[in-house]
């Protein structure tokens, strides 16, 4: 193992030589972003290798007005909300779903079979499922909905935030940051995509992308390969976890993903509004959608005051630039998705500080 | 939120299974992998069978947190 770390590392450090700039590479994932954080990856890293955590925490790309959607549905008496633990401490403009668990309306789920399931055993209520998350989680979602459209189980319905990664990361490039030289593709979304997705990124903007699993010497690796090929001037796609992605995906996901859902335009925390990026329901499974069923707005929301996560997100700022980070905003009270977020770069860069 | 688990299939009912990793069960449905059968090793995600793995890869993974979950228990952990 230490030797195809070394190796790795001899490839970063010649491309670091050879290009005389700084590289900045962007993982757009957020189990990515923790076990980079973790391994201690960015410590082994020459200064002039800077990497950026993009908008790859499906938690932290949640625009605010998705989140006061949520707390709207929160506080009504006929709701019940289920919802994946990951969103149960976002702050919204009024309050987090937490601070609403004592009126026993919020439940969380491991599962959108969990959400379904609660919905078979309270009639009484009209269960209403956050769905956050990228392709990744989408097709668990769209299972529900089908099941539940064909038991007709009318108590049941979801909030969709389901977004894409691939819009994201065009915006970026298409000049919300400059500076981005290649992206770390995520491995999860890319078992659902397939990572033949990403050489769209490649063609249109000439940008290096390695799809990489979480092995901590895998991801080195992958970066290693980034060095190259940015030093040789060459832009490819490359794969490197091929014990579980395939070129085209998991086709099955991807069909049921496109039977239910339709892309939309849709908000992002700090990329703004993003055409065709987020996931809403069909026609015919609209009955279905949240938004509809009680009339709400998925408009975009106003940012906690002083809150920067959205720049963090775009790779923009550092987390100590903010003002906020490990003062006012912190994990056990945080003020922004990125630092409530386990997979958020602000709680990451608290925990192990800046260089990993 | 991504966070998947490889996992192998230890009971198979259609689309209903019951997967293991390192010893812990739980449930998963493989309505996502039609092809998965008793015995293979899955990607598990939020409920979900969402690919196959081979068995190295899984090994890796499971050793990954078995490492990380002894060092978060160590009372010499630098970190958190």
């Amino acid at each position: 193992m230490l030797d195809r770390i070394a190796h790795a590392q001899h490839a970063i450090d010649d491309a670091c030589r050879k290009l005389g700039r700084q590289i900045t590479i962007m993982e757009v994932c957020g189990t990515h972003t923790v076990s980079i954080f973790r391994s201690g990856i960015r410590s082994i890293l020459p200064e002039k290798v800077k990497l950026l955590s993009g908008p790859g925490c499906p938690v932290c790309v949640t625009d605010q007005g998705y989140i006061d959607a949520v707390m709207q549905l929160a506080d009504r008496d006929d709701c019940l909300i289920a919802t994946y633990g990951d969103m149960i401490r976002v702050p919204g403009s009024n309050g987090s779903l937490e601070t609403r668990t004592t009126r026993g309306n919020v439940r969380v789920v491991l599962s959108s079979e969990d959400a379904l399931q609660l919905a078979r055993e309270r009639p009484d209520k009209t269960v209403v499922f956050i769905a956050v998350g990228f392709e990744t989680t989408a097709p668990a979602t769209a299972v529900v909905v089908k099941e539940a459209a064909g038991e007709g189980i009318e108590n049941f319905c979801i909030l969709s935030g389901h977004k894409l990664v691939l819009p994201a990361m065009r915006t970026l490039l298409g000049g919300m940051n400059d500076r981005i030289d290649a992206f770390l593709c995520p491995g999860h979304v890319s078992v659902i995509i397939g990572s033949g997705a990403f050489a769209e990124i490649v063609a249109d903007y000439r940008r290096p992308c390695v799809v990489a699993g979480f092995e901590p010497v895998q991801i080195v690796e992958a970066l290693a390969e980034i060095c190259r090929q940015l030093a040789d001037g060459r832009a490819e796609l490359k794969s490197l976890y091929g014990a579980v992605v395939t070129g085209k995906g998991n086709v099955a996901a991807q069909r049921i993903i496109e039977e239910c859902f339709e892309p939309a335009d849709g908000f992002w925390r700090g990329l703004g509004k993003i055409a065709k990026s987020t996931l809403v329901l069909r026609e015919q499974y609209r009955r279905f959608d949240a938004f509809q069923r009680f009339g709400l707005e998925d408009g975009p929301g106003k940012d906690n005051p002083g809150c920067r996560c959205g720049e963090v997100l775009c790779g923009q700022i550092d987390p100590s630039e903010c003002s906020l980070f490990g003062t006012r905003c912190t994990p056990a009270k945080p003020i922004g998705p990125c630092m409530v977020s386990s997979e958020g770069t602000c709680a990451a860069w608290f925990k192990y500080g800046r260089r990993g | 939120m991504c966070l998947a688990i490889p996992a192998r299939i230890i009971e198979l009912d259609e689309d209903r299974a019951v997967v293991d990793a390192m010893g812990n069960r739980w449930k998963a449905k493989t309505t996502l992998l039609p092809g998965a059968k008793l015995g293979d090793v899955v990607l598990v995600h939020a409920g979900f069978a969402i690919s196959l793995v081979d068995e190295e890869e899984a090994k890796k993974t499971w050793e990954l947190f078995a490492e990380i979950e002894s060092f978060e228990n160590t009372p010499n952990r630098v970190s958190g």
